[in-house]
């Protein structure tokens, strides 16, 4: 194929003009490359290419221009799938952030028992991202499931949380926040970074204990917990397995668990709409991309690096 | 003691009594007050796992009890549940776990060959455009995958490879999963470079360099790469969903997800049984390389 002629002469060209260590070092790292070309980097301008076209997998593309960007603006569908995604990012990533942060505080005064704590809490963010466990979830958060049977004894008759539209988001967005573990991990591991002559002076100074948090370890964390917010947010705007499942891979009830990849998905491979999910995917990513610029601009204000 | 704050693992490992041990009463509020945190950690634990717990009992249970029982009291544990779940398919049950096996075998050998070749030119070799490679290789970690699976989709769909494993184990050999490249470069850039200068002095060239001296030394970040890949291509869903269409070629996320779609809620019991077999070797495998798993995110967390 082109990406492998491709290589060759790219190869062939630097053994004219490079040391043997060019090429060997190009040798390492061929599988790599011809993945960038083939699987990542060309993908991503096919899919540039193909957002000016009508494609259906069936017929050739045919250009359409600005066609599929223009049709965005009135698709009521994709304002309501955009909304559900932001909703989940803006609430569960934060949620799921500050109890990662809660939580690795407490754990991190050498305390016993502290490996046993750390693997249970982490576990659920394993086995969070899985089909089993999103079953798991439509039966809890179900009319008759987990959650209104322990609300009957106590008198409370629940609603069915993932068939109502006002509720169900809500009950991913707690599947989202239920896999704090990992983030948690990488909190664990920052705090350990802080020098402990930092805290004993604080407490020479007679610091109290949230002053000791507030003033020390917030100012020392804040990387890490920029690190994880940049990360999270990316990965929670492609977030797709839970709602899927729990929705029955519909978005539904009424769209109320519309996810933005739902929506995707369901253009381009439910619908066979090609161009018009390559041109979703690029707004995915010009979204993704617009977010994680703010935050590195934002950063400058709060992230304090101590070097 | 004030300051363990800073260092949960040390501090057990100092002898005799900690300095603050003779202030009595300041003593009694700290152990109190550990007390205290104690409780909230272990309701915290408990909450987290309940549902987990839950599912596990409740795939042991007679049918139409999922939706009567809330406790963890198993008195009268049951199979049929199992017996129902496997068999329940087109395929038993064990075909998709088959396949699902074959996938994860695949990936892990390819994520361990193509992202430790990857990592060792990035991080011992000098080359031009390394700079700019580099960098892209880290923004590639953080590429939706939707951006790409459109065009991936036509590719692998023009080449016949629908409804085979090749869609989902081919780009394994090729270090897209660019996160292991980077967590092997930052294991690599630690192992001290003497090494390899001995070697060279030897007449040791970059492939026996990589083979003899650094392979070995990179075991754990190889062992933390085999097991997230088992893990994350366990679960995953997305993928398969797209490119497996017939239920011969179904991994088990798919398989339970059409299980979900043909009985829908009639029978909870057959579909736990199913999803508990599902999570169990994820959950062997946590337990197995927790230590790995752990360090794993978070030395690539942090720098």
């Amino acid at each position: 194929m082109s990406v492998s002629t491709e290589l060759r002469r790219l190869r062939a060209g630097r053994a004219t003009t490079r040391p043997t260590s060019d090429r060997s070092a190009y040798g390492f790292l061929s599988p790599w490359l011809i993945g960038l070309v083939v699987i990542t980097a060309g993908p991503i301008v096919a899919s540039l290419v193909l957002s000016f076209t009508d494609y259906n997998l069936l017929q050739d593309p045919s250009w359409i221009g600005l066609d599929n960007f223009r049709r965005m603006l009135s698709d009521d569908r994709l304002r309501q799938s955009l909304w559900v995604t932001f909703v989940y990012v803006v609430l569960g990533v934060p949620l799921q952030l500050g109890l990662a942060l809660a939580i690795a505080v407490l754990l991190n005064r050498g305390m016993r028992g502290l490996a046993l704590y750390r693997s249970v809490l982490y576990l659920p963010s394993l086995l969070g991202g899985s089909v089993a466990v999103a079953i798991l979830w439509r039966q809890i958060f179900g009319t008759e499931g987990l959650i209104n049977q322990v609300l009957g004894f106590v008198g409370i008759e629940g609603i069915g949380w993932i068939s109502d539209p006002r509720t169900a988001l809500y009950s991913i967005i707690a599947l989202h926040v239920w896999t704090f573990g990992a983030p948690m991990v990488i909190f664990l591991a920052g705090l350990r970074q802080i020098p402990a002559s930092y805290y004993e002076a604080a407490v020479v100074d007679g610091a109290g204990r949230w002053q000791v948090f507030r003033h020390i370890t917030l100012p020392l964390i804040t990387p890490i917990i920029f690190f994880n917010l940049v990360l999270q947010i990316i990965s929670a705007f492609q977030a797709f397995t839970q709602a899927f499942i729990v929705s029955g891979g519909t978005g539904g009830p009424s769209d109320s668990t519309l996810f933005f990849t739902l929506y995707l998905y369901e253009k381009g491979f439910g619908e066979l709409d090609m161009g018009y999910a390559a041109a979703l995917a690029w707004l995915l990513l010009l979204i993704i991309g617009v977010f994680t610029a703010i935050n590195f601009y934002a950063a400058r204000f709060w992230v304090f690096y101590d070097d | 003691m004030t300051t363990d704050t800073a260092r949960a693992g040390d501090v057990r490992t100092t002898s005799g009594p900690p300095p603050g041990e003779r202030r009595r009463p300041a003593d009694r509020g700290r152990r109190r007050k550990s007390l205290v945190k104690h409780l909230v950690l272990t309701a915290a634990c408990l909450l987290m796992i309940y549902p987990l717990a839950w599912m596990v009992v409740s795939s042991l249970r007679p049918e139409g009890e999922v939706f009567r029982q809330t406790g963890l009291l198993l008195t009268d544990p049951r199979p049929e549940n199992y017996e129902r779940g496997w068999n329940a398919l087109r395929y038993p049950f064990g075909h998709y776990l088959l396949n699902s096996l074959a996938v994860v075998v695949f990936s892990i050998v390819g994520n361990l060959v193509s992202c430790s070749m990857a990592a060792y030119a990035f991080a011992r070799q000098e080359f031009r455009g390394r700079k700019l490679l580099f960098a892209i290789m880290l923004v590639s970690i953080m590429l939706p995958l939707h951006v790409v699976i459109v065009p991936q989709y036509i590719l692998f769909s023009e080449l016949g490879w629908v409804n085979t494993l090749l869609p989902l184990v081919l780009p394994k050999f090729l270090a897209t999963d660019a996160f292991f490249v980077f967590l092997m470069v930052q294991f690599i850039r630690g192992i001290p470079r003497e090494l390899d200068e001995a070697a060279r002095i030897d007449g040791a060239g970059h492939v026996a360099i990589f083979t003899r001296i650094i392979l070995p030394l990179l075991v754990p970040a190889l062992a933390t790469t085999a097991i997230f890949t088992f893990i994350w291509t366990w679960n995953d869903f997305f993928t398969p969903l797209i490119y497996l269409t017939s239920p011969d070629a179904y991994t088990v996320p798919v398989a339970l997800r059409s299980f979900v779609d043909s009985q829908g809620a009639t029978s909870w019991g057959a579909l736990f049984a199913m999803s508990v077999l599902s999570l169990l070797p994820v959950f062997i495998a946590f337990l197995i390389g927790q230590r790995l798993l752990v360090r794993g995110i978070a030395t690539t967390g942090l720098k």
